[in-house]
């Protein structure tokens, strides 16, 4: 079988088991490609049924507003039901703080908006776009990762997984993490998106916006990034290769407005994808520590 | 181009992770700012080179204590194939991860240390990937440049581990001599070892072929969600969700559907794209019959002719994957593809020791020890012997109090 065939039919085959064994899942929806993708491997696990789980949207409210209007074409053509949480919400609950100077984001801030949806809407299980490939602490998170009651990941206490068997069962207060993507590299991901004429939102496809150069990388002039005077605003074309954040999301020059341009530009890249992502940066650990706050 | 998933075995010391890693960067699946981050690591070899070891150590107390704790999967391609590496812990205090990473691959890498020859640990890898069926092993004889890259040190393993393979009934091994650190038979053919006439491993992996057989098994159709979408033009539909777990359907087939025994035909194959005549191993699909019967997730559809075994007694051999012992007195849950009953674990037949192959009486029976067990479920399971159809074969354990998975089953028979 062809690997993207037999990746859709692994990804199929979880989601399904998601049906299964779940009684009030979720799709977590960032508006990213890799959301983008399971929302379509969700209409080919479940057409012309509805479908079993509601769409979940944590709002950072810095999105690109690209993504936001994306998102609400495409769930009106899905005719499926959208929950968005907002971290602004969080922000004035005094849940959270606002971070300050330079390089503040919301990123950080959303894991205890995520927390809290989670348990407003009662999920058992969320699905989400994350890939092995992406990080070295994603590379050994199972497909079906149980959080504890406060979100956290414990990767020593990790349950075997074995075969095409995927255990679920949960206490009262835990949730499972559902990765059905996992096996899957960013090439496969875009080698599929041309494959099934997925539509993107735009900031995947070059196009020209205000910049400025922070840490060595290129990030979108916005409302959103404290600026001060040493930030210099040049205009560049530039696409984004991951969407998150504006605040945490670097652009790459490049002047390629077509799939096929864009998938031989990553396939001969010599940077990963989440080099784009500030939010990485951090230290060694960034994403196992805050795997095990209760991240995605 | 297709899949091939395999798995690393070996420990620490025999270069297991600066093999893979020698893999990564010989075939540049390496990125620049991966680099970089092995560049700033502390870690470096003895002569102040980069340590690609590394490269697979994901966790914090992994890079710290320089070992693999759990199953990493790393990812890469060439032009003929896409990679999926289960690198997995070799020391038998890991025997679980092992068996884990085992159970999802095609292929077994068992690393041997050119200066020790066949030891206890090759004896259990190799075990352990007899016991999960692999369908192919690869010897490396790893650190060939710290015996002068010496024909006769190989053919002397070759020959010692030759009848292990014979014992084990490891059908498919190939050898090779290597040097991962030197990266001598890993990508390109060695210049050192001009006696070796075999391919790399790297284009070994790349053209050895796979799942060949996997479509001439009897054909399994576990279903996993019953699509009703009740709307006004879809007020009949009623469609059998689920990925075939091994062999073809066609339409028109008669099939039966586990355990109830009821008969019917197929009427119609399909997916999101459109209506297919047949489908394989390893396809998801929607699968819709002539007949109205009752089926629900958890039963089985399968081809008329060549039927599964339906029992609720049966002969399993077990690893043990919980800190907490095996109780003979409790009721745990097995999941079987989708269907998840509960179970008592009857009686432990004997235990393998898995460094000597002996059988041995057992009344305890802990992490990662291995043996034969009789289970008794309250529904009936409709399986393939593990050993002739694995895609059927395979199941867990479930502790009911702490909804942790406890075992892995390879079914054999039923009592």
């Amino acid at each position: 079988m062809d690997y993207l065939d037999q990746l859709e039919a692994e990804a199929i085959a979880i989601l399904r088991e998601v049906a299964g064994q779940f009684e009030k899942p979720a799709l977590l929806f960032s508006g990213g490609k890799d959301s983008i993708t399971l929302v379509k491997l969700a209409e080919k696990a479940f057409r012309p049924g509805k479908f079993p789980f509601p769409l979940v949207h944590i709002d950072t409210g810095h999105n690109f507003p690209e993504t936001i209007e994306f998102r609400d074409k495409l769930v009106a053509q899905l005719g499926e039901k959208l929950i968005v949480g907002y971290v602004q919400d969080s922000i004035d609950q005094g849940k959270v703080i606002e971070q300050t100077g330079k390089n503040a984001s919301r990123n950080a801030l959303q894991t205890v908006t995520l927390l809290d949806t989670i348990l407003e809407g009662k999920f058992d299980a969320c699905i989400g776009g994350a890939r092995r490939d992406e990080e070295k602490a994603r590379a050994k998170e199972r497909i079906f990762s149980v959080r504890d009651e406060f979100g956290q990941w414990d990767p020593k206490r990790q349950r075997p997984e074995l075969w095409n068997i995927y255990n679920g069962k949960i206490h009262k207060g835990e949730n499972v993490r559902v990765f059905p993507i996992s096996n899957w590299t960013e090439l496969d991901v875009w080698n599929y998106i041309k494959r099934e004429n997925i539509e993107l939102p735009s900031v995947y496809f070059a196009h020209e916006r205000d910049v400025i150069m922070r840490n060595g990388q290129w990030m979108a002039a916005s409302e959103y990034l404290n600026m001060d005077e040493e930030d210099i605003i040049t205009r560049k074309k530039v696409r984004f290769r991951t969407v998150g954040d504006m605040t945490c999301t670097a652009a790459v020059e490049s002047d390629k407005d077509q799939i096929d341009d864009i998938i031989l530009e990553i396939s001969q890249s010599k940077i990963s994808e989440r080099g784009a992502r500030m939010d990485d940066k951090v230290s060694e650990a960034a994403m196992e520590d805050r795997k095990k706050g209760g991240y995605f | 181009m297709d899949i091939l998933k395999f798995l690393t075995a070996g420990s620490v010391d025999d270069g297991k992770s600066t093999l893979i890693g020698r893999m990564l960067y010989d075939t540049e699946s390496i990125l620049q700012d991966q680099l970089e981050a092995i560049q700033n690591s502390s870690r470096k070899n003895d002569d102040g080179s980069i340590d690609l070891a590394i490269l697979t150590d994901g966790l914090k107390a992994e890079r710290e204590q320089g070992i693999t704790i759990d199953v990493a999967y790393k990812y890469f391609q060439t032009e003929k194939r896409k990679f999926i590496i289960a690198d997995t812990p070799g020391h038998i205090q890991y025997t679980r991860n092992m068996v884990t990473g085992a159970s999802n691959a095609d292929l077994a890498i068992i690393l041997i240390d050119a200066r020790k020859g066949v030891i206890e640990q090759t004896i259990r890898h190799s075990y352990l990937v007899s016991l999960l069926a692999l369908e192919h092993v690869v010897v490396c004889v790893n650190k060939m440049d710290m015996v002068d890259y010496s024909e006769e040190v190989f053919e002397k393993i070759h020959a010692d581990y030759h009848s292990l393979a014979v014992k084990l009934n490891l059908h498919e091994v190939t050898f090779i001599p290597v040097s991962a650190l030197k990266g001598d038979n890993i990508v390109n053919n060695s210049l050192n070892m001009p006696w070796y006439k075999g391919k790399s491993l790297l284009d070994h992996l790349e053209t050895v072929p796979v799942r060949e057989m996997d479509a001439l098994l009897p054909a399994r159709f576990p279903v996993q969600w019953v699509i009703r979408p009740q709307t006004e033009e879809l007020h009949d539909y009623r469609g059998y969700a689920g990925r075939v777990a091994s062999g073809a359907f066609k339409v028109g087939d008669t099939i039966k559907v586990l355990p109830s025994g009821m008969k019917s035909k197929i009427a119609k194959i399909e997916t999101f794209d459109g209506e297919h005549a047949i489908a394989e191993e390893g396809k998801s699909i929607t699968m819709h019959l002539e007949d109205e019967i009752d089926i629900s997730r958890g039963d089985m559809i399968s081809e008329a002719e060549r039927q599964p075994i339906v029992s609720n007694l049966i002969e399993a051999d077990i690893c043990w994957m919980d800190t907490r012992e095996l109780d003979i007195s409790a009721t745990y849950f097995i999941q079987h593809n989708s269907k998840l009953t509960r179970c008592k674990i009857q009686e432990i037949l004997y235990k393998v020791n898995i460094n000597t192959l002996e059988k041995v009486n057992a009344d305890a029976f802990g992490l990662n020890d291995i043996g034969r067990v009789e289970i008794k479920t309250a529904d009936e399971l409709a399986f393939d012997p593990y050993e002739t159809n694995k895609r059927n074969g395979g199941a867990i354990i479930i502790d009911s109090r702490t909804n942790v998975t406890v075992g892995a089953l390879m079914l054999r028979a039923a009592l």
